[in-house]
């Protein structure tokens, strides 16, 4: 009875929220993007949501496969739509650089230019200037950084990051933010969150779409939640389509990562989305679902797969290594993948030494591994067993209780979640 | 495609399972069928014919989701030893040969010494062993070795263990006329093995004719193996780097001529197009398909015209080529430094997707190409793809560089079929070097 209850809540919610945001919203905004939530998860914050945005629909949570230089790594996008990804990345400071937004426009957009008919979300370039460029120096004026191909210097501001990436014609635009490095302590943490804030004004005010390009703000404050609470509480006052909890998963204490987390989600509005930055690993996507994020992005499972590394259930299998020369199983008996259905472990052990085509056999393997993942947490949040999931996910992913990483078993705890 | 009455007279001598239908023979171009491929008889190959290049049994860069975008796929794909051999001791443990190993579609397999593509070091050919290089090296096999490997990569033929390191010039005569017999002693030694081994009771043997560019030596290396209970014929050492077409045509004509004639013919290391249809006048069947390979390995997109118009009027009025229209100069190549060990040198065959001019070039690859590749990209994308080092060049070179060249093959077919020959090579080799058509 409670549970029904709790999902018919859930659905007149949903309904009710594009009207609550209308209201809190100005006559002026234009956003062209619905979020609705479908089930919320009665113990915990996950939440399960559609995301309407101008190229499909999107299943939330889910994961978002990073397309850096507007190609997956080896994977068409017929492949892609296969595994049915509805989402994916593409990366500003990449393709500002080369092939340029110009190009990128004459062939309509990063959409035409890849050929991808689905939603496409792409970052605001100064993450990879700070973190792939040497030279670079913020001031309040934008990013100053030395090009990598000419050697030119380059000032990329604000307005410049929107104007890109009104060119490319991504679904969802990232504001330019003051990013520092996770560990960085002291006032320089809060310069770049102020920063970020003006930023976030010169941003919405710069992006020329805002009917079919949605800018979403970045939280930022680093490790410090005082700085955290006052970036959000700045920031939801605008009227931004959606969220992202930036300035984490850099190297912090996994202990200090999720506090973040759940103290962002915590002062989120409820109906708009919430995508969590460069988080991919299964544990930290699943705790985080349980914390309340919606989206999430990481280079890692398609990088890893060029390393030989499948993910798999229970962790991952180097297919490199020798003990898989005779092991004529699939990666994953279970998986539905095209590289599961045909091939062995044993052939991609051999496949490696000779053609790159092994690596595309995991990619595929990965991507699908980590949509699937996704998928069944939604589903299980649907059904409303999702702690549950969790439960079975984590038994499957450890070899036993001790080895729960302690910081999730914590961050679960405080969302209700409590593990055998 | 009539004629059939040749072909069922023919059949009468053929051994085995496998059996060449032979329609029609025009200026020395064989067009047929060579059919009961595999155990149970289940594959066909239409000749003059290439094989699907494979590395370790995968079409290099591609899964089989983007491999099967190609509506035609020849019946036949070709296995190395160098990539196979090792990975002996896992084949035999898994018991059910290459083709179930690598998850490979239902094709007929054959299986050579060395990838058409990969150098391989000269000066380890012995009286009992040949070599092969491997991801870990050197791998020396004695014949029984030889046949053990063939017994667990189970192909449907492979080639008999051949001594072919005469191509290099200045092989001196003595060492051809070695390379003969030795090929000639390693081909009876296999076939003995052979006919004792269980697991390749359906298998066929191609014997493997040598000789350098010594016409006596080819002569009797064609003779010799010809008397021999094998299935159909290797021509080694006439790669694209050893000699001159010329000279290649005048001597793969006098071997062709020593071999009966209801038997296959695979020419080893001759990929492009005008050497392929030169040597199949020259009576050759069958050939590698290393060249998209190489074409795509060095960025380039096949683009030559090998459709032959059918009305000879509408010729003047069809459209202007890749070429013509993009006012390009190919590179002009000496085959000579073709070189067969790497991704070769540009031919007049293709262009460069790398170069600047197609930065901006929104048409595809190659206007009308039905290839996965050309029916959802453009030129300017794989040009980024190139510039930037993305895996995704490869696959989509890959795809359209064997869609186009086994589109040349059927060309080619269709060209013996209805006595147009002429035309059709007019219209393969037709780039002038000011970029434009020669109307015939």
């Amino acid at each position: 009875m409670n549970k029904v209850f709790k999902m018919a809540a859930a659905a007149s919610a949903t309904r009710a929220a594009p009207s609550d945001m209308a209201a809190a919203k100005t006559a002026a905004s234009a956003a062209s993007l619905a979020l609705h939530v479908l089930a919320e998860c009665p113990v915990s914050k996950a939440r399960a949501c559609v995301l309407k945005l101008p190229h499909g629909a999107v299943n939330t949570p889910v994961f978002m496969p990073v397309g850096t230089q507007g190609t997956l790594k080896g994977v068409t996008v017929a492949q892609l739509e296969e595994l049915g990804c509805q989402i994916c990345l593409g990366n500003t400071y990449h393709l500002g650089m080369r092939p340029g937004p110009e190009l990128i426009e004459k062939a309509n957009g990063l959409h035409g230019f890849m050929n991808w008919k689905r939603n496409l979300l792409t970052d605001s370039g100064g993450f990879q200037m700070v973190s792939l460029v040497e030279l670079s120096e913020v001031t309040e004026e934008g990013v100053m950084f030395r090009s990598p191909y000419d050697g030119r210097e380059i000032l990329l501001t604000p307005e410049q990051s929107i104007a890109i990436q009104n060119s490319l014609g991504s679904d969802i635009i990232m504001q330019l933010d003051d990013v520092v490095s996770s560990t960085v302590t002291g006032p320089r943490v809060e310069e770049a969150m102020r920063r970020s804030i003006r930023w976030l004004d010169r941003c919405a005010a710069a992006n020329k779409n805002p009917h079919r390009q949605n800018l979403f703000a970045i939280i930022q404050g680093g490790l410090n939640a005082e700085l955290r609470k006052a970036c959000l509480d700045e920031m939801t006052k605008r009227d931004v389509p959606g969220f992202a909890i930036g300035g984490l998963s850099g190297g912090e204490e996994k202990d200090d990562f999720w506090k973040m987390v759940t103290l962002s989600t915590d002062h989120l509005p409820r109906g708009k989305p919430r995508y969590l930055m460069g988080v991919g690993y299964a544990v930290d996507l699943v705790v985080c679902v349980a914390l309340g994020c919606d989206m999430f992005d990481c280079v890692f499972p398609t990088r890893t797969a060029r390393f030989g590394s499948a993910l798999v259930p229970w962790g991952s299998l180097q297919l490199k290594q020798k003990q898989y020369a005779k092991d004529f199983q699939p990666i994953d008996p279970e998986c539905q993948c095209a590289t599961c259905k045909r091939h062995s472990r044993a052939y991609l052990h051999a496949l490696f030494k000779s053609d790159t085509a092994a690596m595309h056999h995991i990619t595929v393997h990965n991507i699908c591994y980590q949509l699937t993942l996704m998928r069944s947490v939604r589903d299980s949040i649907i059904e409303q067993r999702f702690p549950e999931f969790v439960r079975s996910f984590m038994k499957r992913m450890f070899p036993s209780s001790e080895q729960y990483p302690s910081w999730a078993e914590d961050a679960l705890a405080s969302v209700n979640i409590t593990l055998d | 495609m009539s004629c059939r009455c040749v072909s069922r007279f023919l059949n009468y001598f053929q051994r085995g399972g496998m059996k060449l239908e032979l329609s029609k023979v025009v200026q020395g171009c064989r067009l047929g069928v060579l059919i009961g491929i595999g155990k149970t008889g289940q594959h066909s190959l239409e000749l003059p014919g290439c094989l699907l290049y494979t590395r370790c049994a995968t079409v290099p860069h591609l899964t089989q989701d983007t491999l099967h975008t190609l509506t035609y796929l020849p019946a036949g794909a070709q296995v190395a030893l160098d990539g196979l051999a090792e990975h002996h001791e896992v084949l035999e443990e898994f018991k059910e040969g290459v083709r179930k190993f690598a998850g490979l579609h239902d094709t007929a397999l054959f299986c050579s010494l060395h990838d058409p593509a990969t150098n391989c070091p000269t000066g380890h050919v012995t009286n009992k062993t040949v070599s092969v290089w491997g991801s870990g090296g050197r791998i020396e096999m004695t014949a029984a070795r030889f046949i053990a490997m063939q017994a667990v990569i189970q192909p449907d033929c492979y080639q008999s263990m051949a001594d072919g390191e005469t191509w290099q010039t200045n092989t001196s005569r003595k060492r051809v006329h070695k390379a003969v017999n030795r090929t000639l002693a390693h081909l009876d030694e296999c076939l003995t093995l052979h006919h004792k081994t269980p697991q390749l009771k359906h298998t066929e043997v191609f014997g493997v004719v040598e000789g350098g560019d010594i016409l006596e030596e080819r002569v009797r290396s064609a003779r010799e193996t010809a008397k021999r209970p094998v299935a159909g014929f290797v021509l080694d050492g006439f790669q694209s780097a050893a000699m001159e077409q010329e000279l290649r045509g005048q001597l793969i004509t006098a071997v062709t001529a020593e071999l009966p004639v209801e038997k296959p013919r695979m020419l080893q290391g001759v990929g492009r197009p005008d050497e392929v249809i030169a040597c199949v006048e020259a009576g050759v069947d069958l050939f590698e398909g290393f060249f998209p390979f190489q074409v795509t390995e060095r960025g380039c997109a096949l683009c030559f015209d090998y459709n032959v118009t059918p009305d000879p009027e509408a010729a003047a009025l069809s459209p202007p080529t890749v070429l013509e229209l993009n006012g390009e100069r190919p590179a002009v190549e000496d085959p000579k430094q073709n070189d067969v060990g790497n991704t070769g040198t540009m031919t007049q065959f293709e262009i460069n997707l790398k170069d600047i001019r197609y930065r901006e070039d929104f048409r595809p690859l190659v206007e009308g190409c039905g290839c996965y590749c050309c029916k959802n990209h453009h030129r300017a994308y794989v040009h980024h793809l190139l510039v930037t080092s993305e895996l995704l060049a490869g696959v989509l070179l890959m795809l359209h560089n064997t869609a186009h060249y086994l589109g040349f093959f059927r060309a080619l077919r269709e060209a013996i079929s209805h006595e147009r020959l002429q035309d059709f090579k007019t219209t393969v080799t037709k780039v002038d070097f000011g970029g434009r058509k020669q109307l015939h």
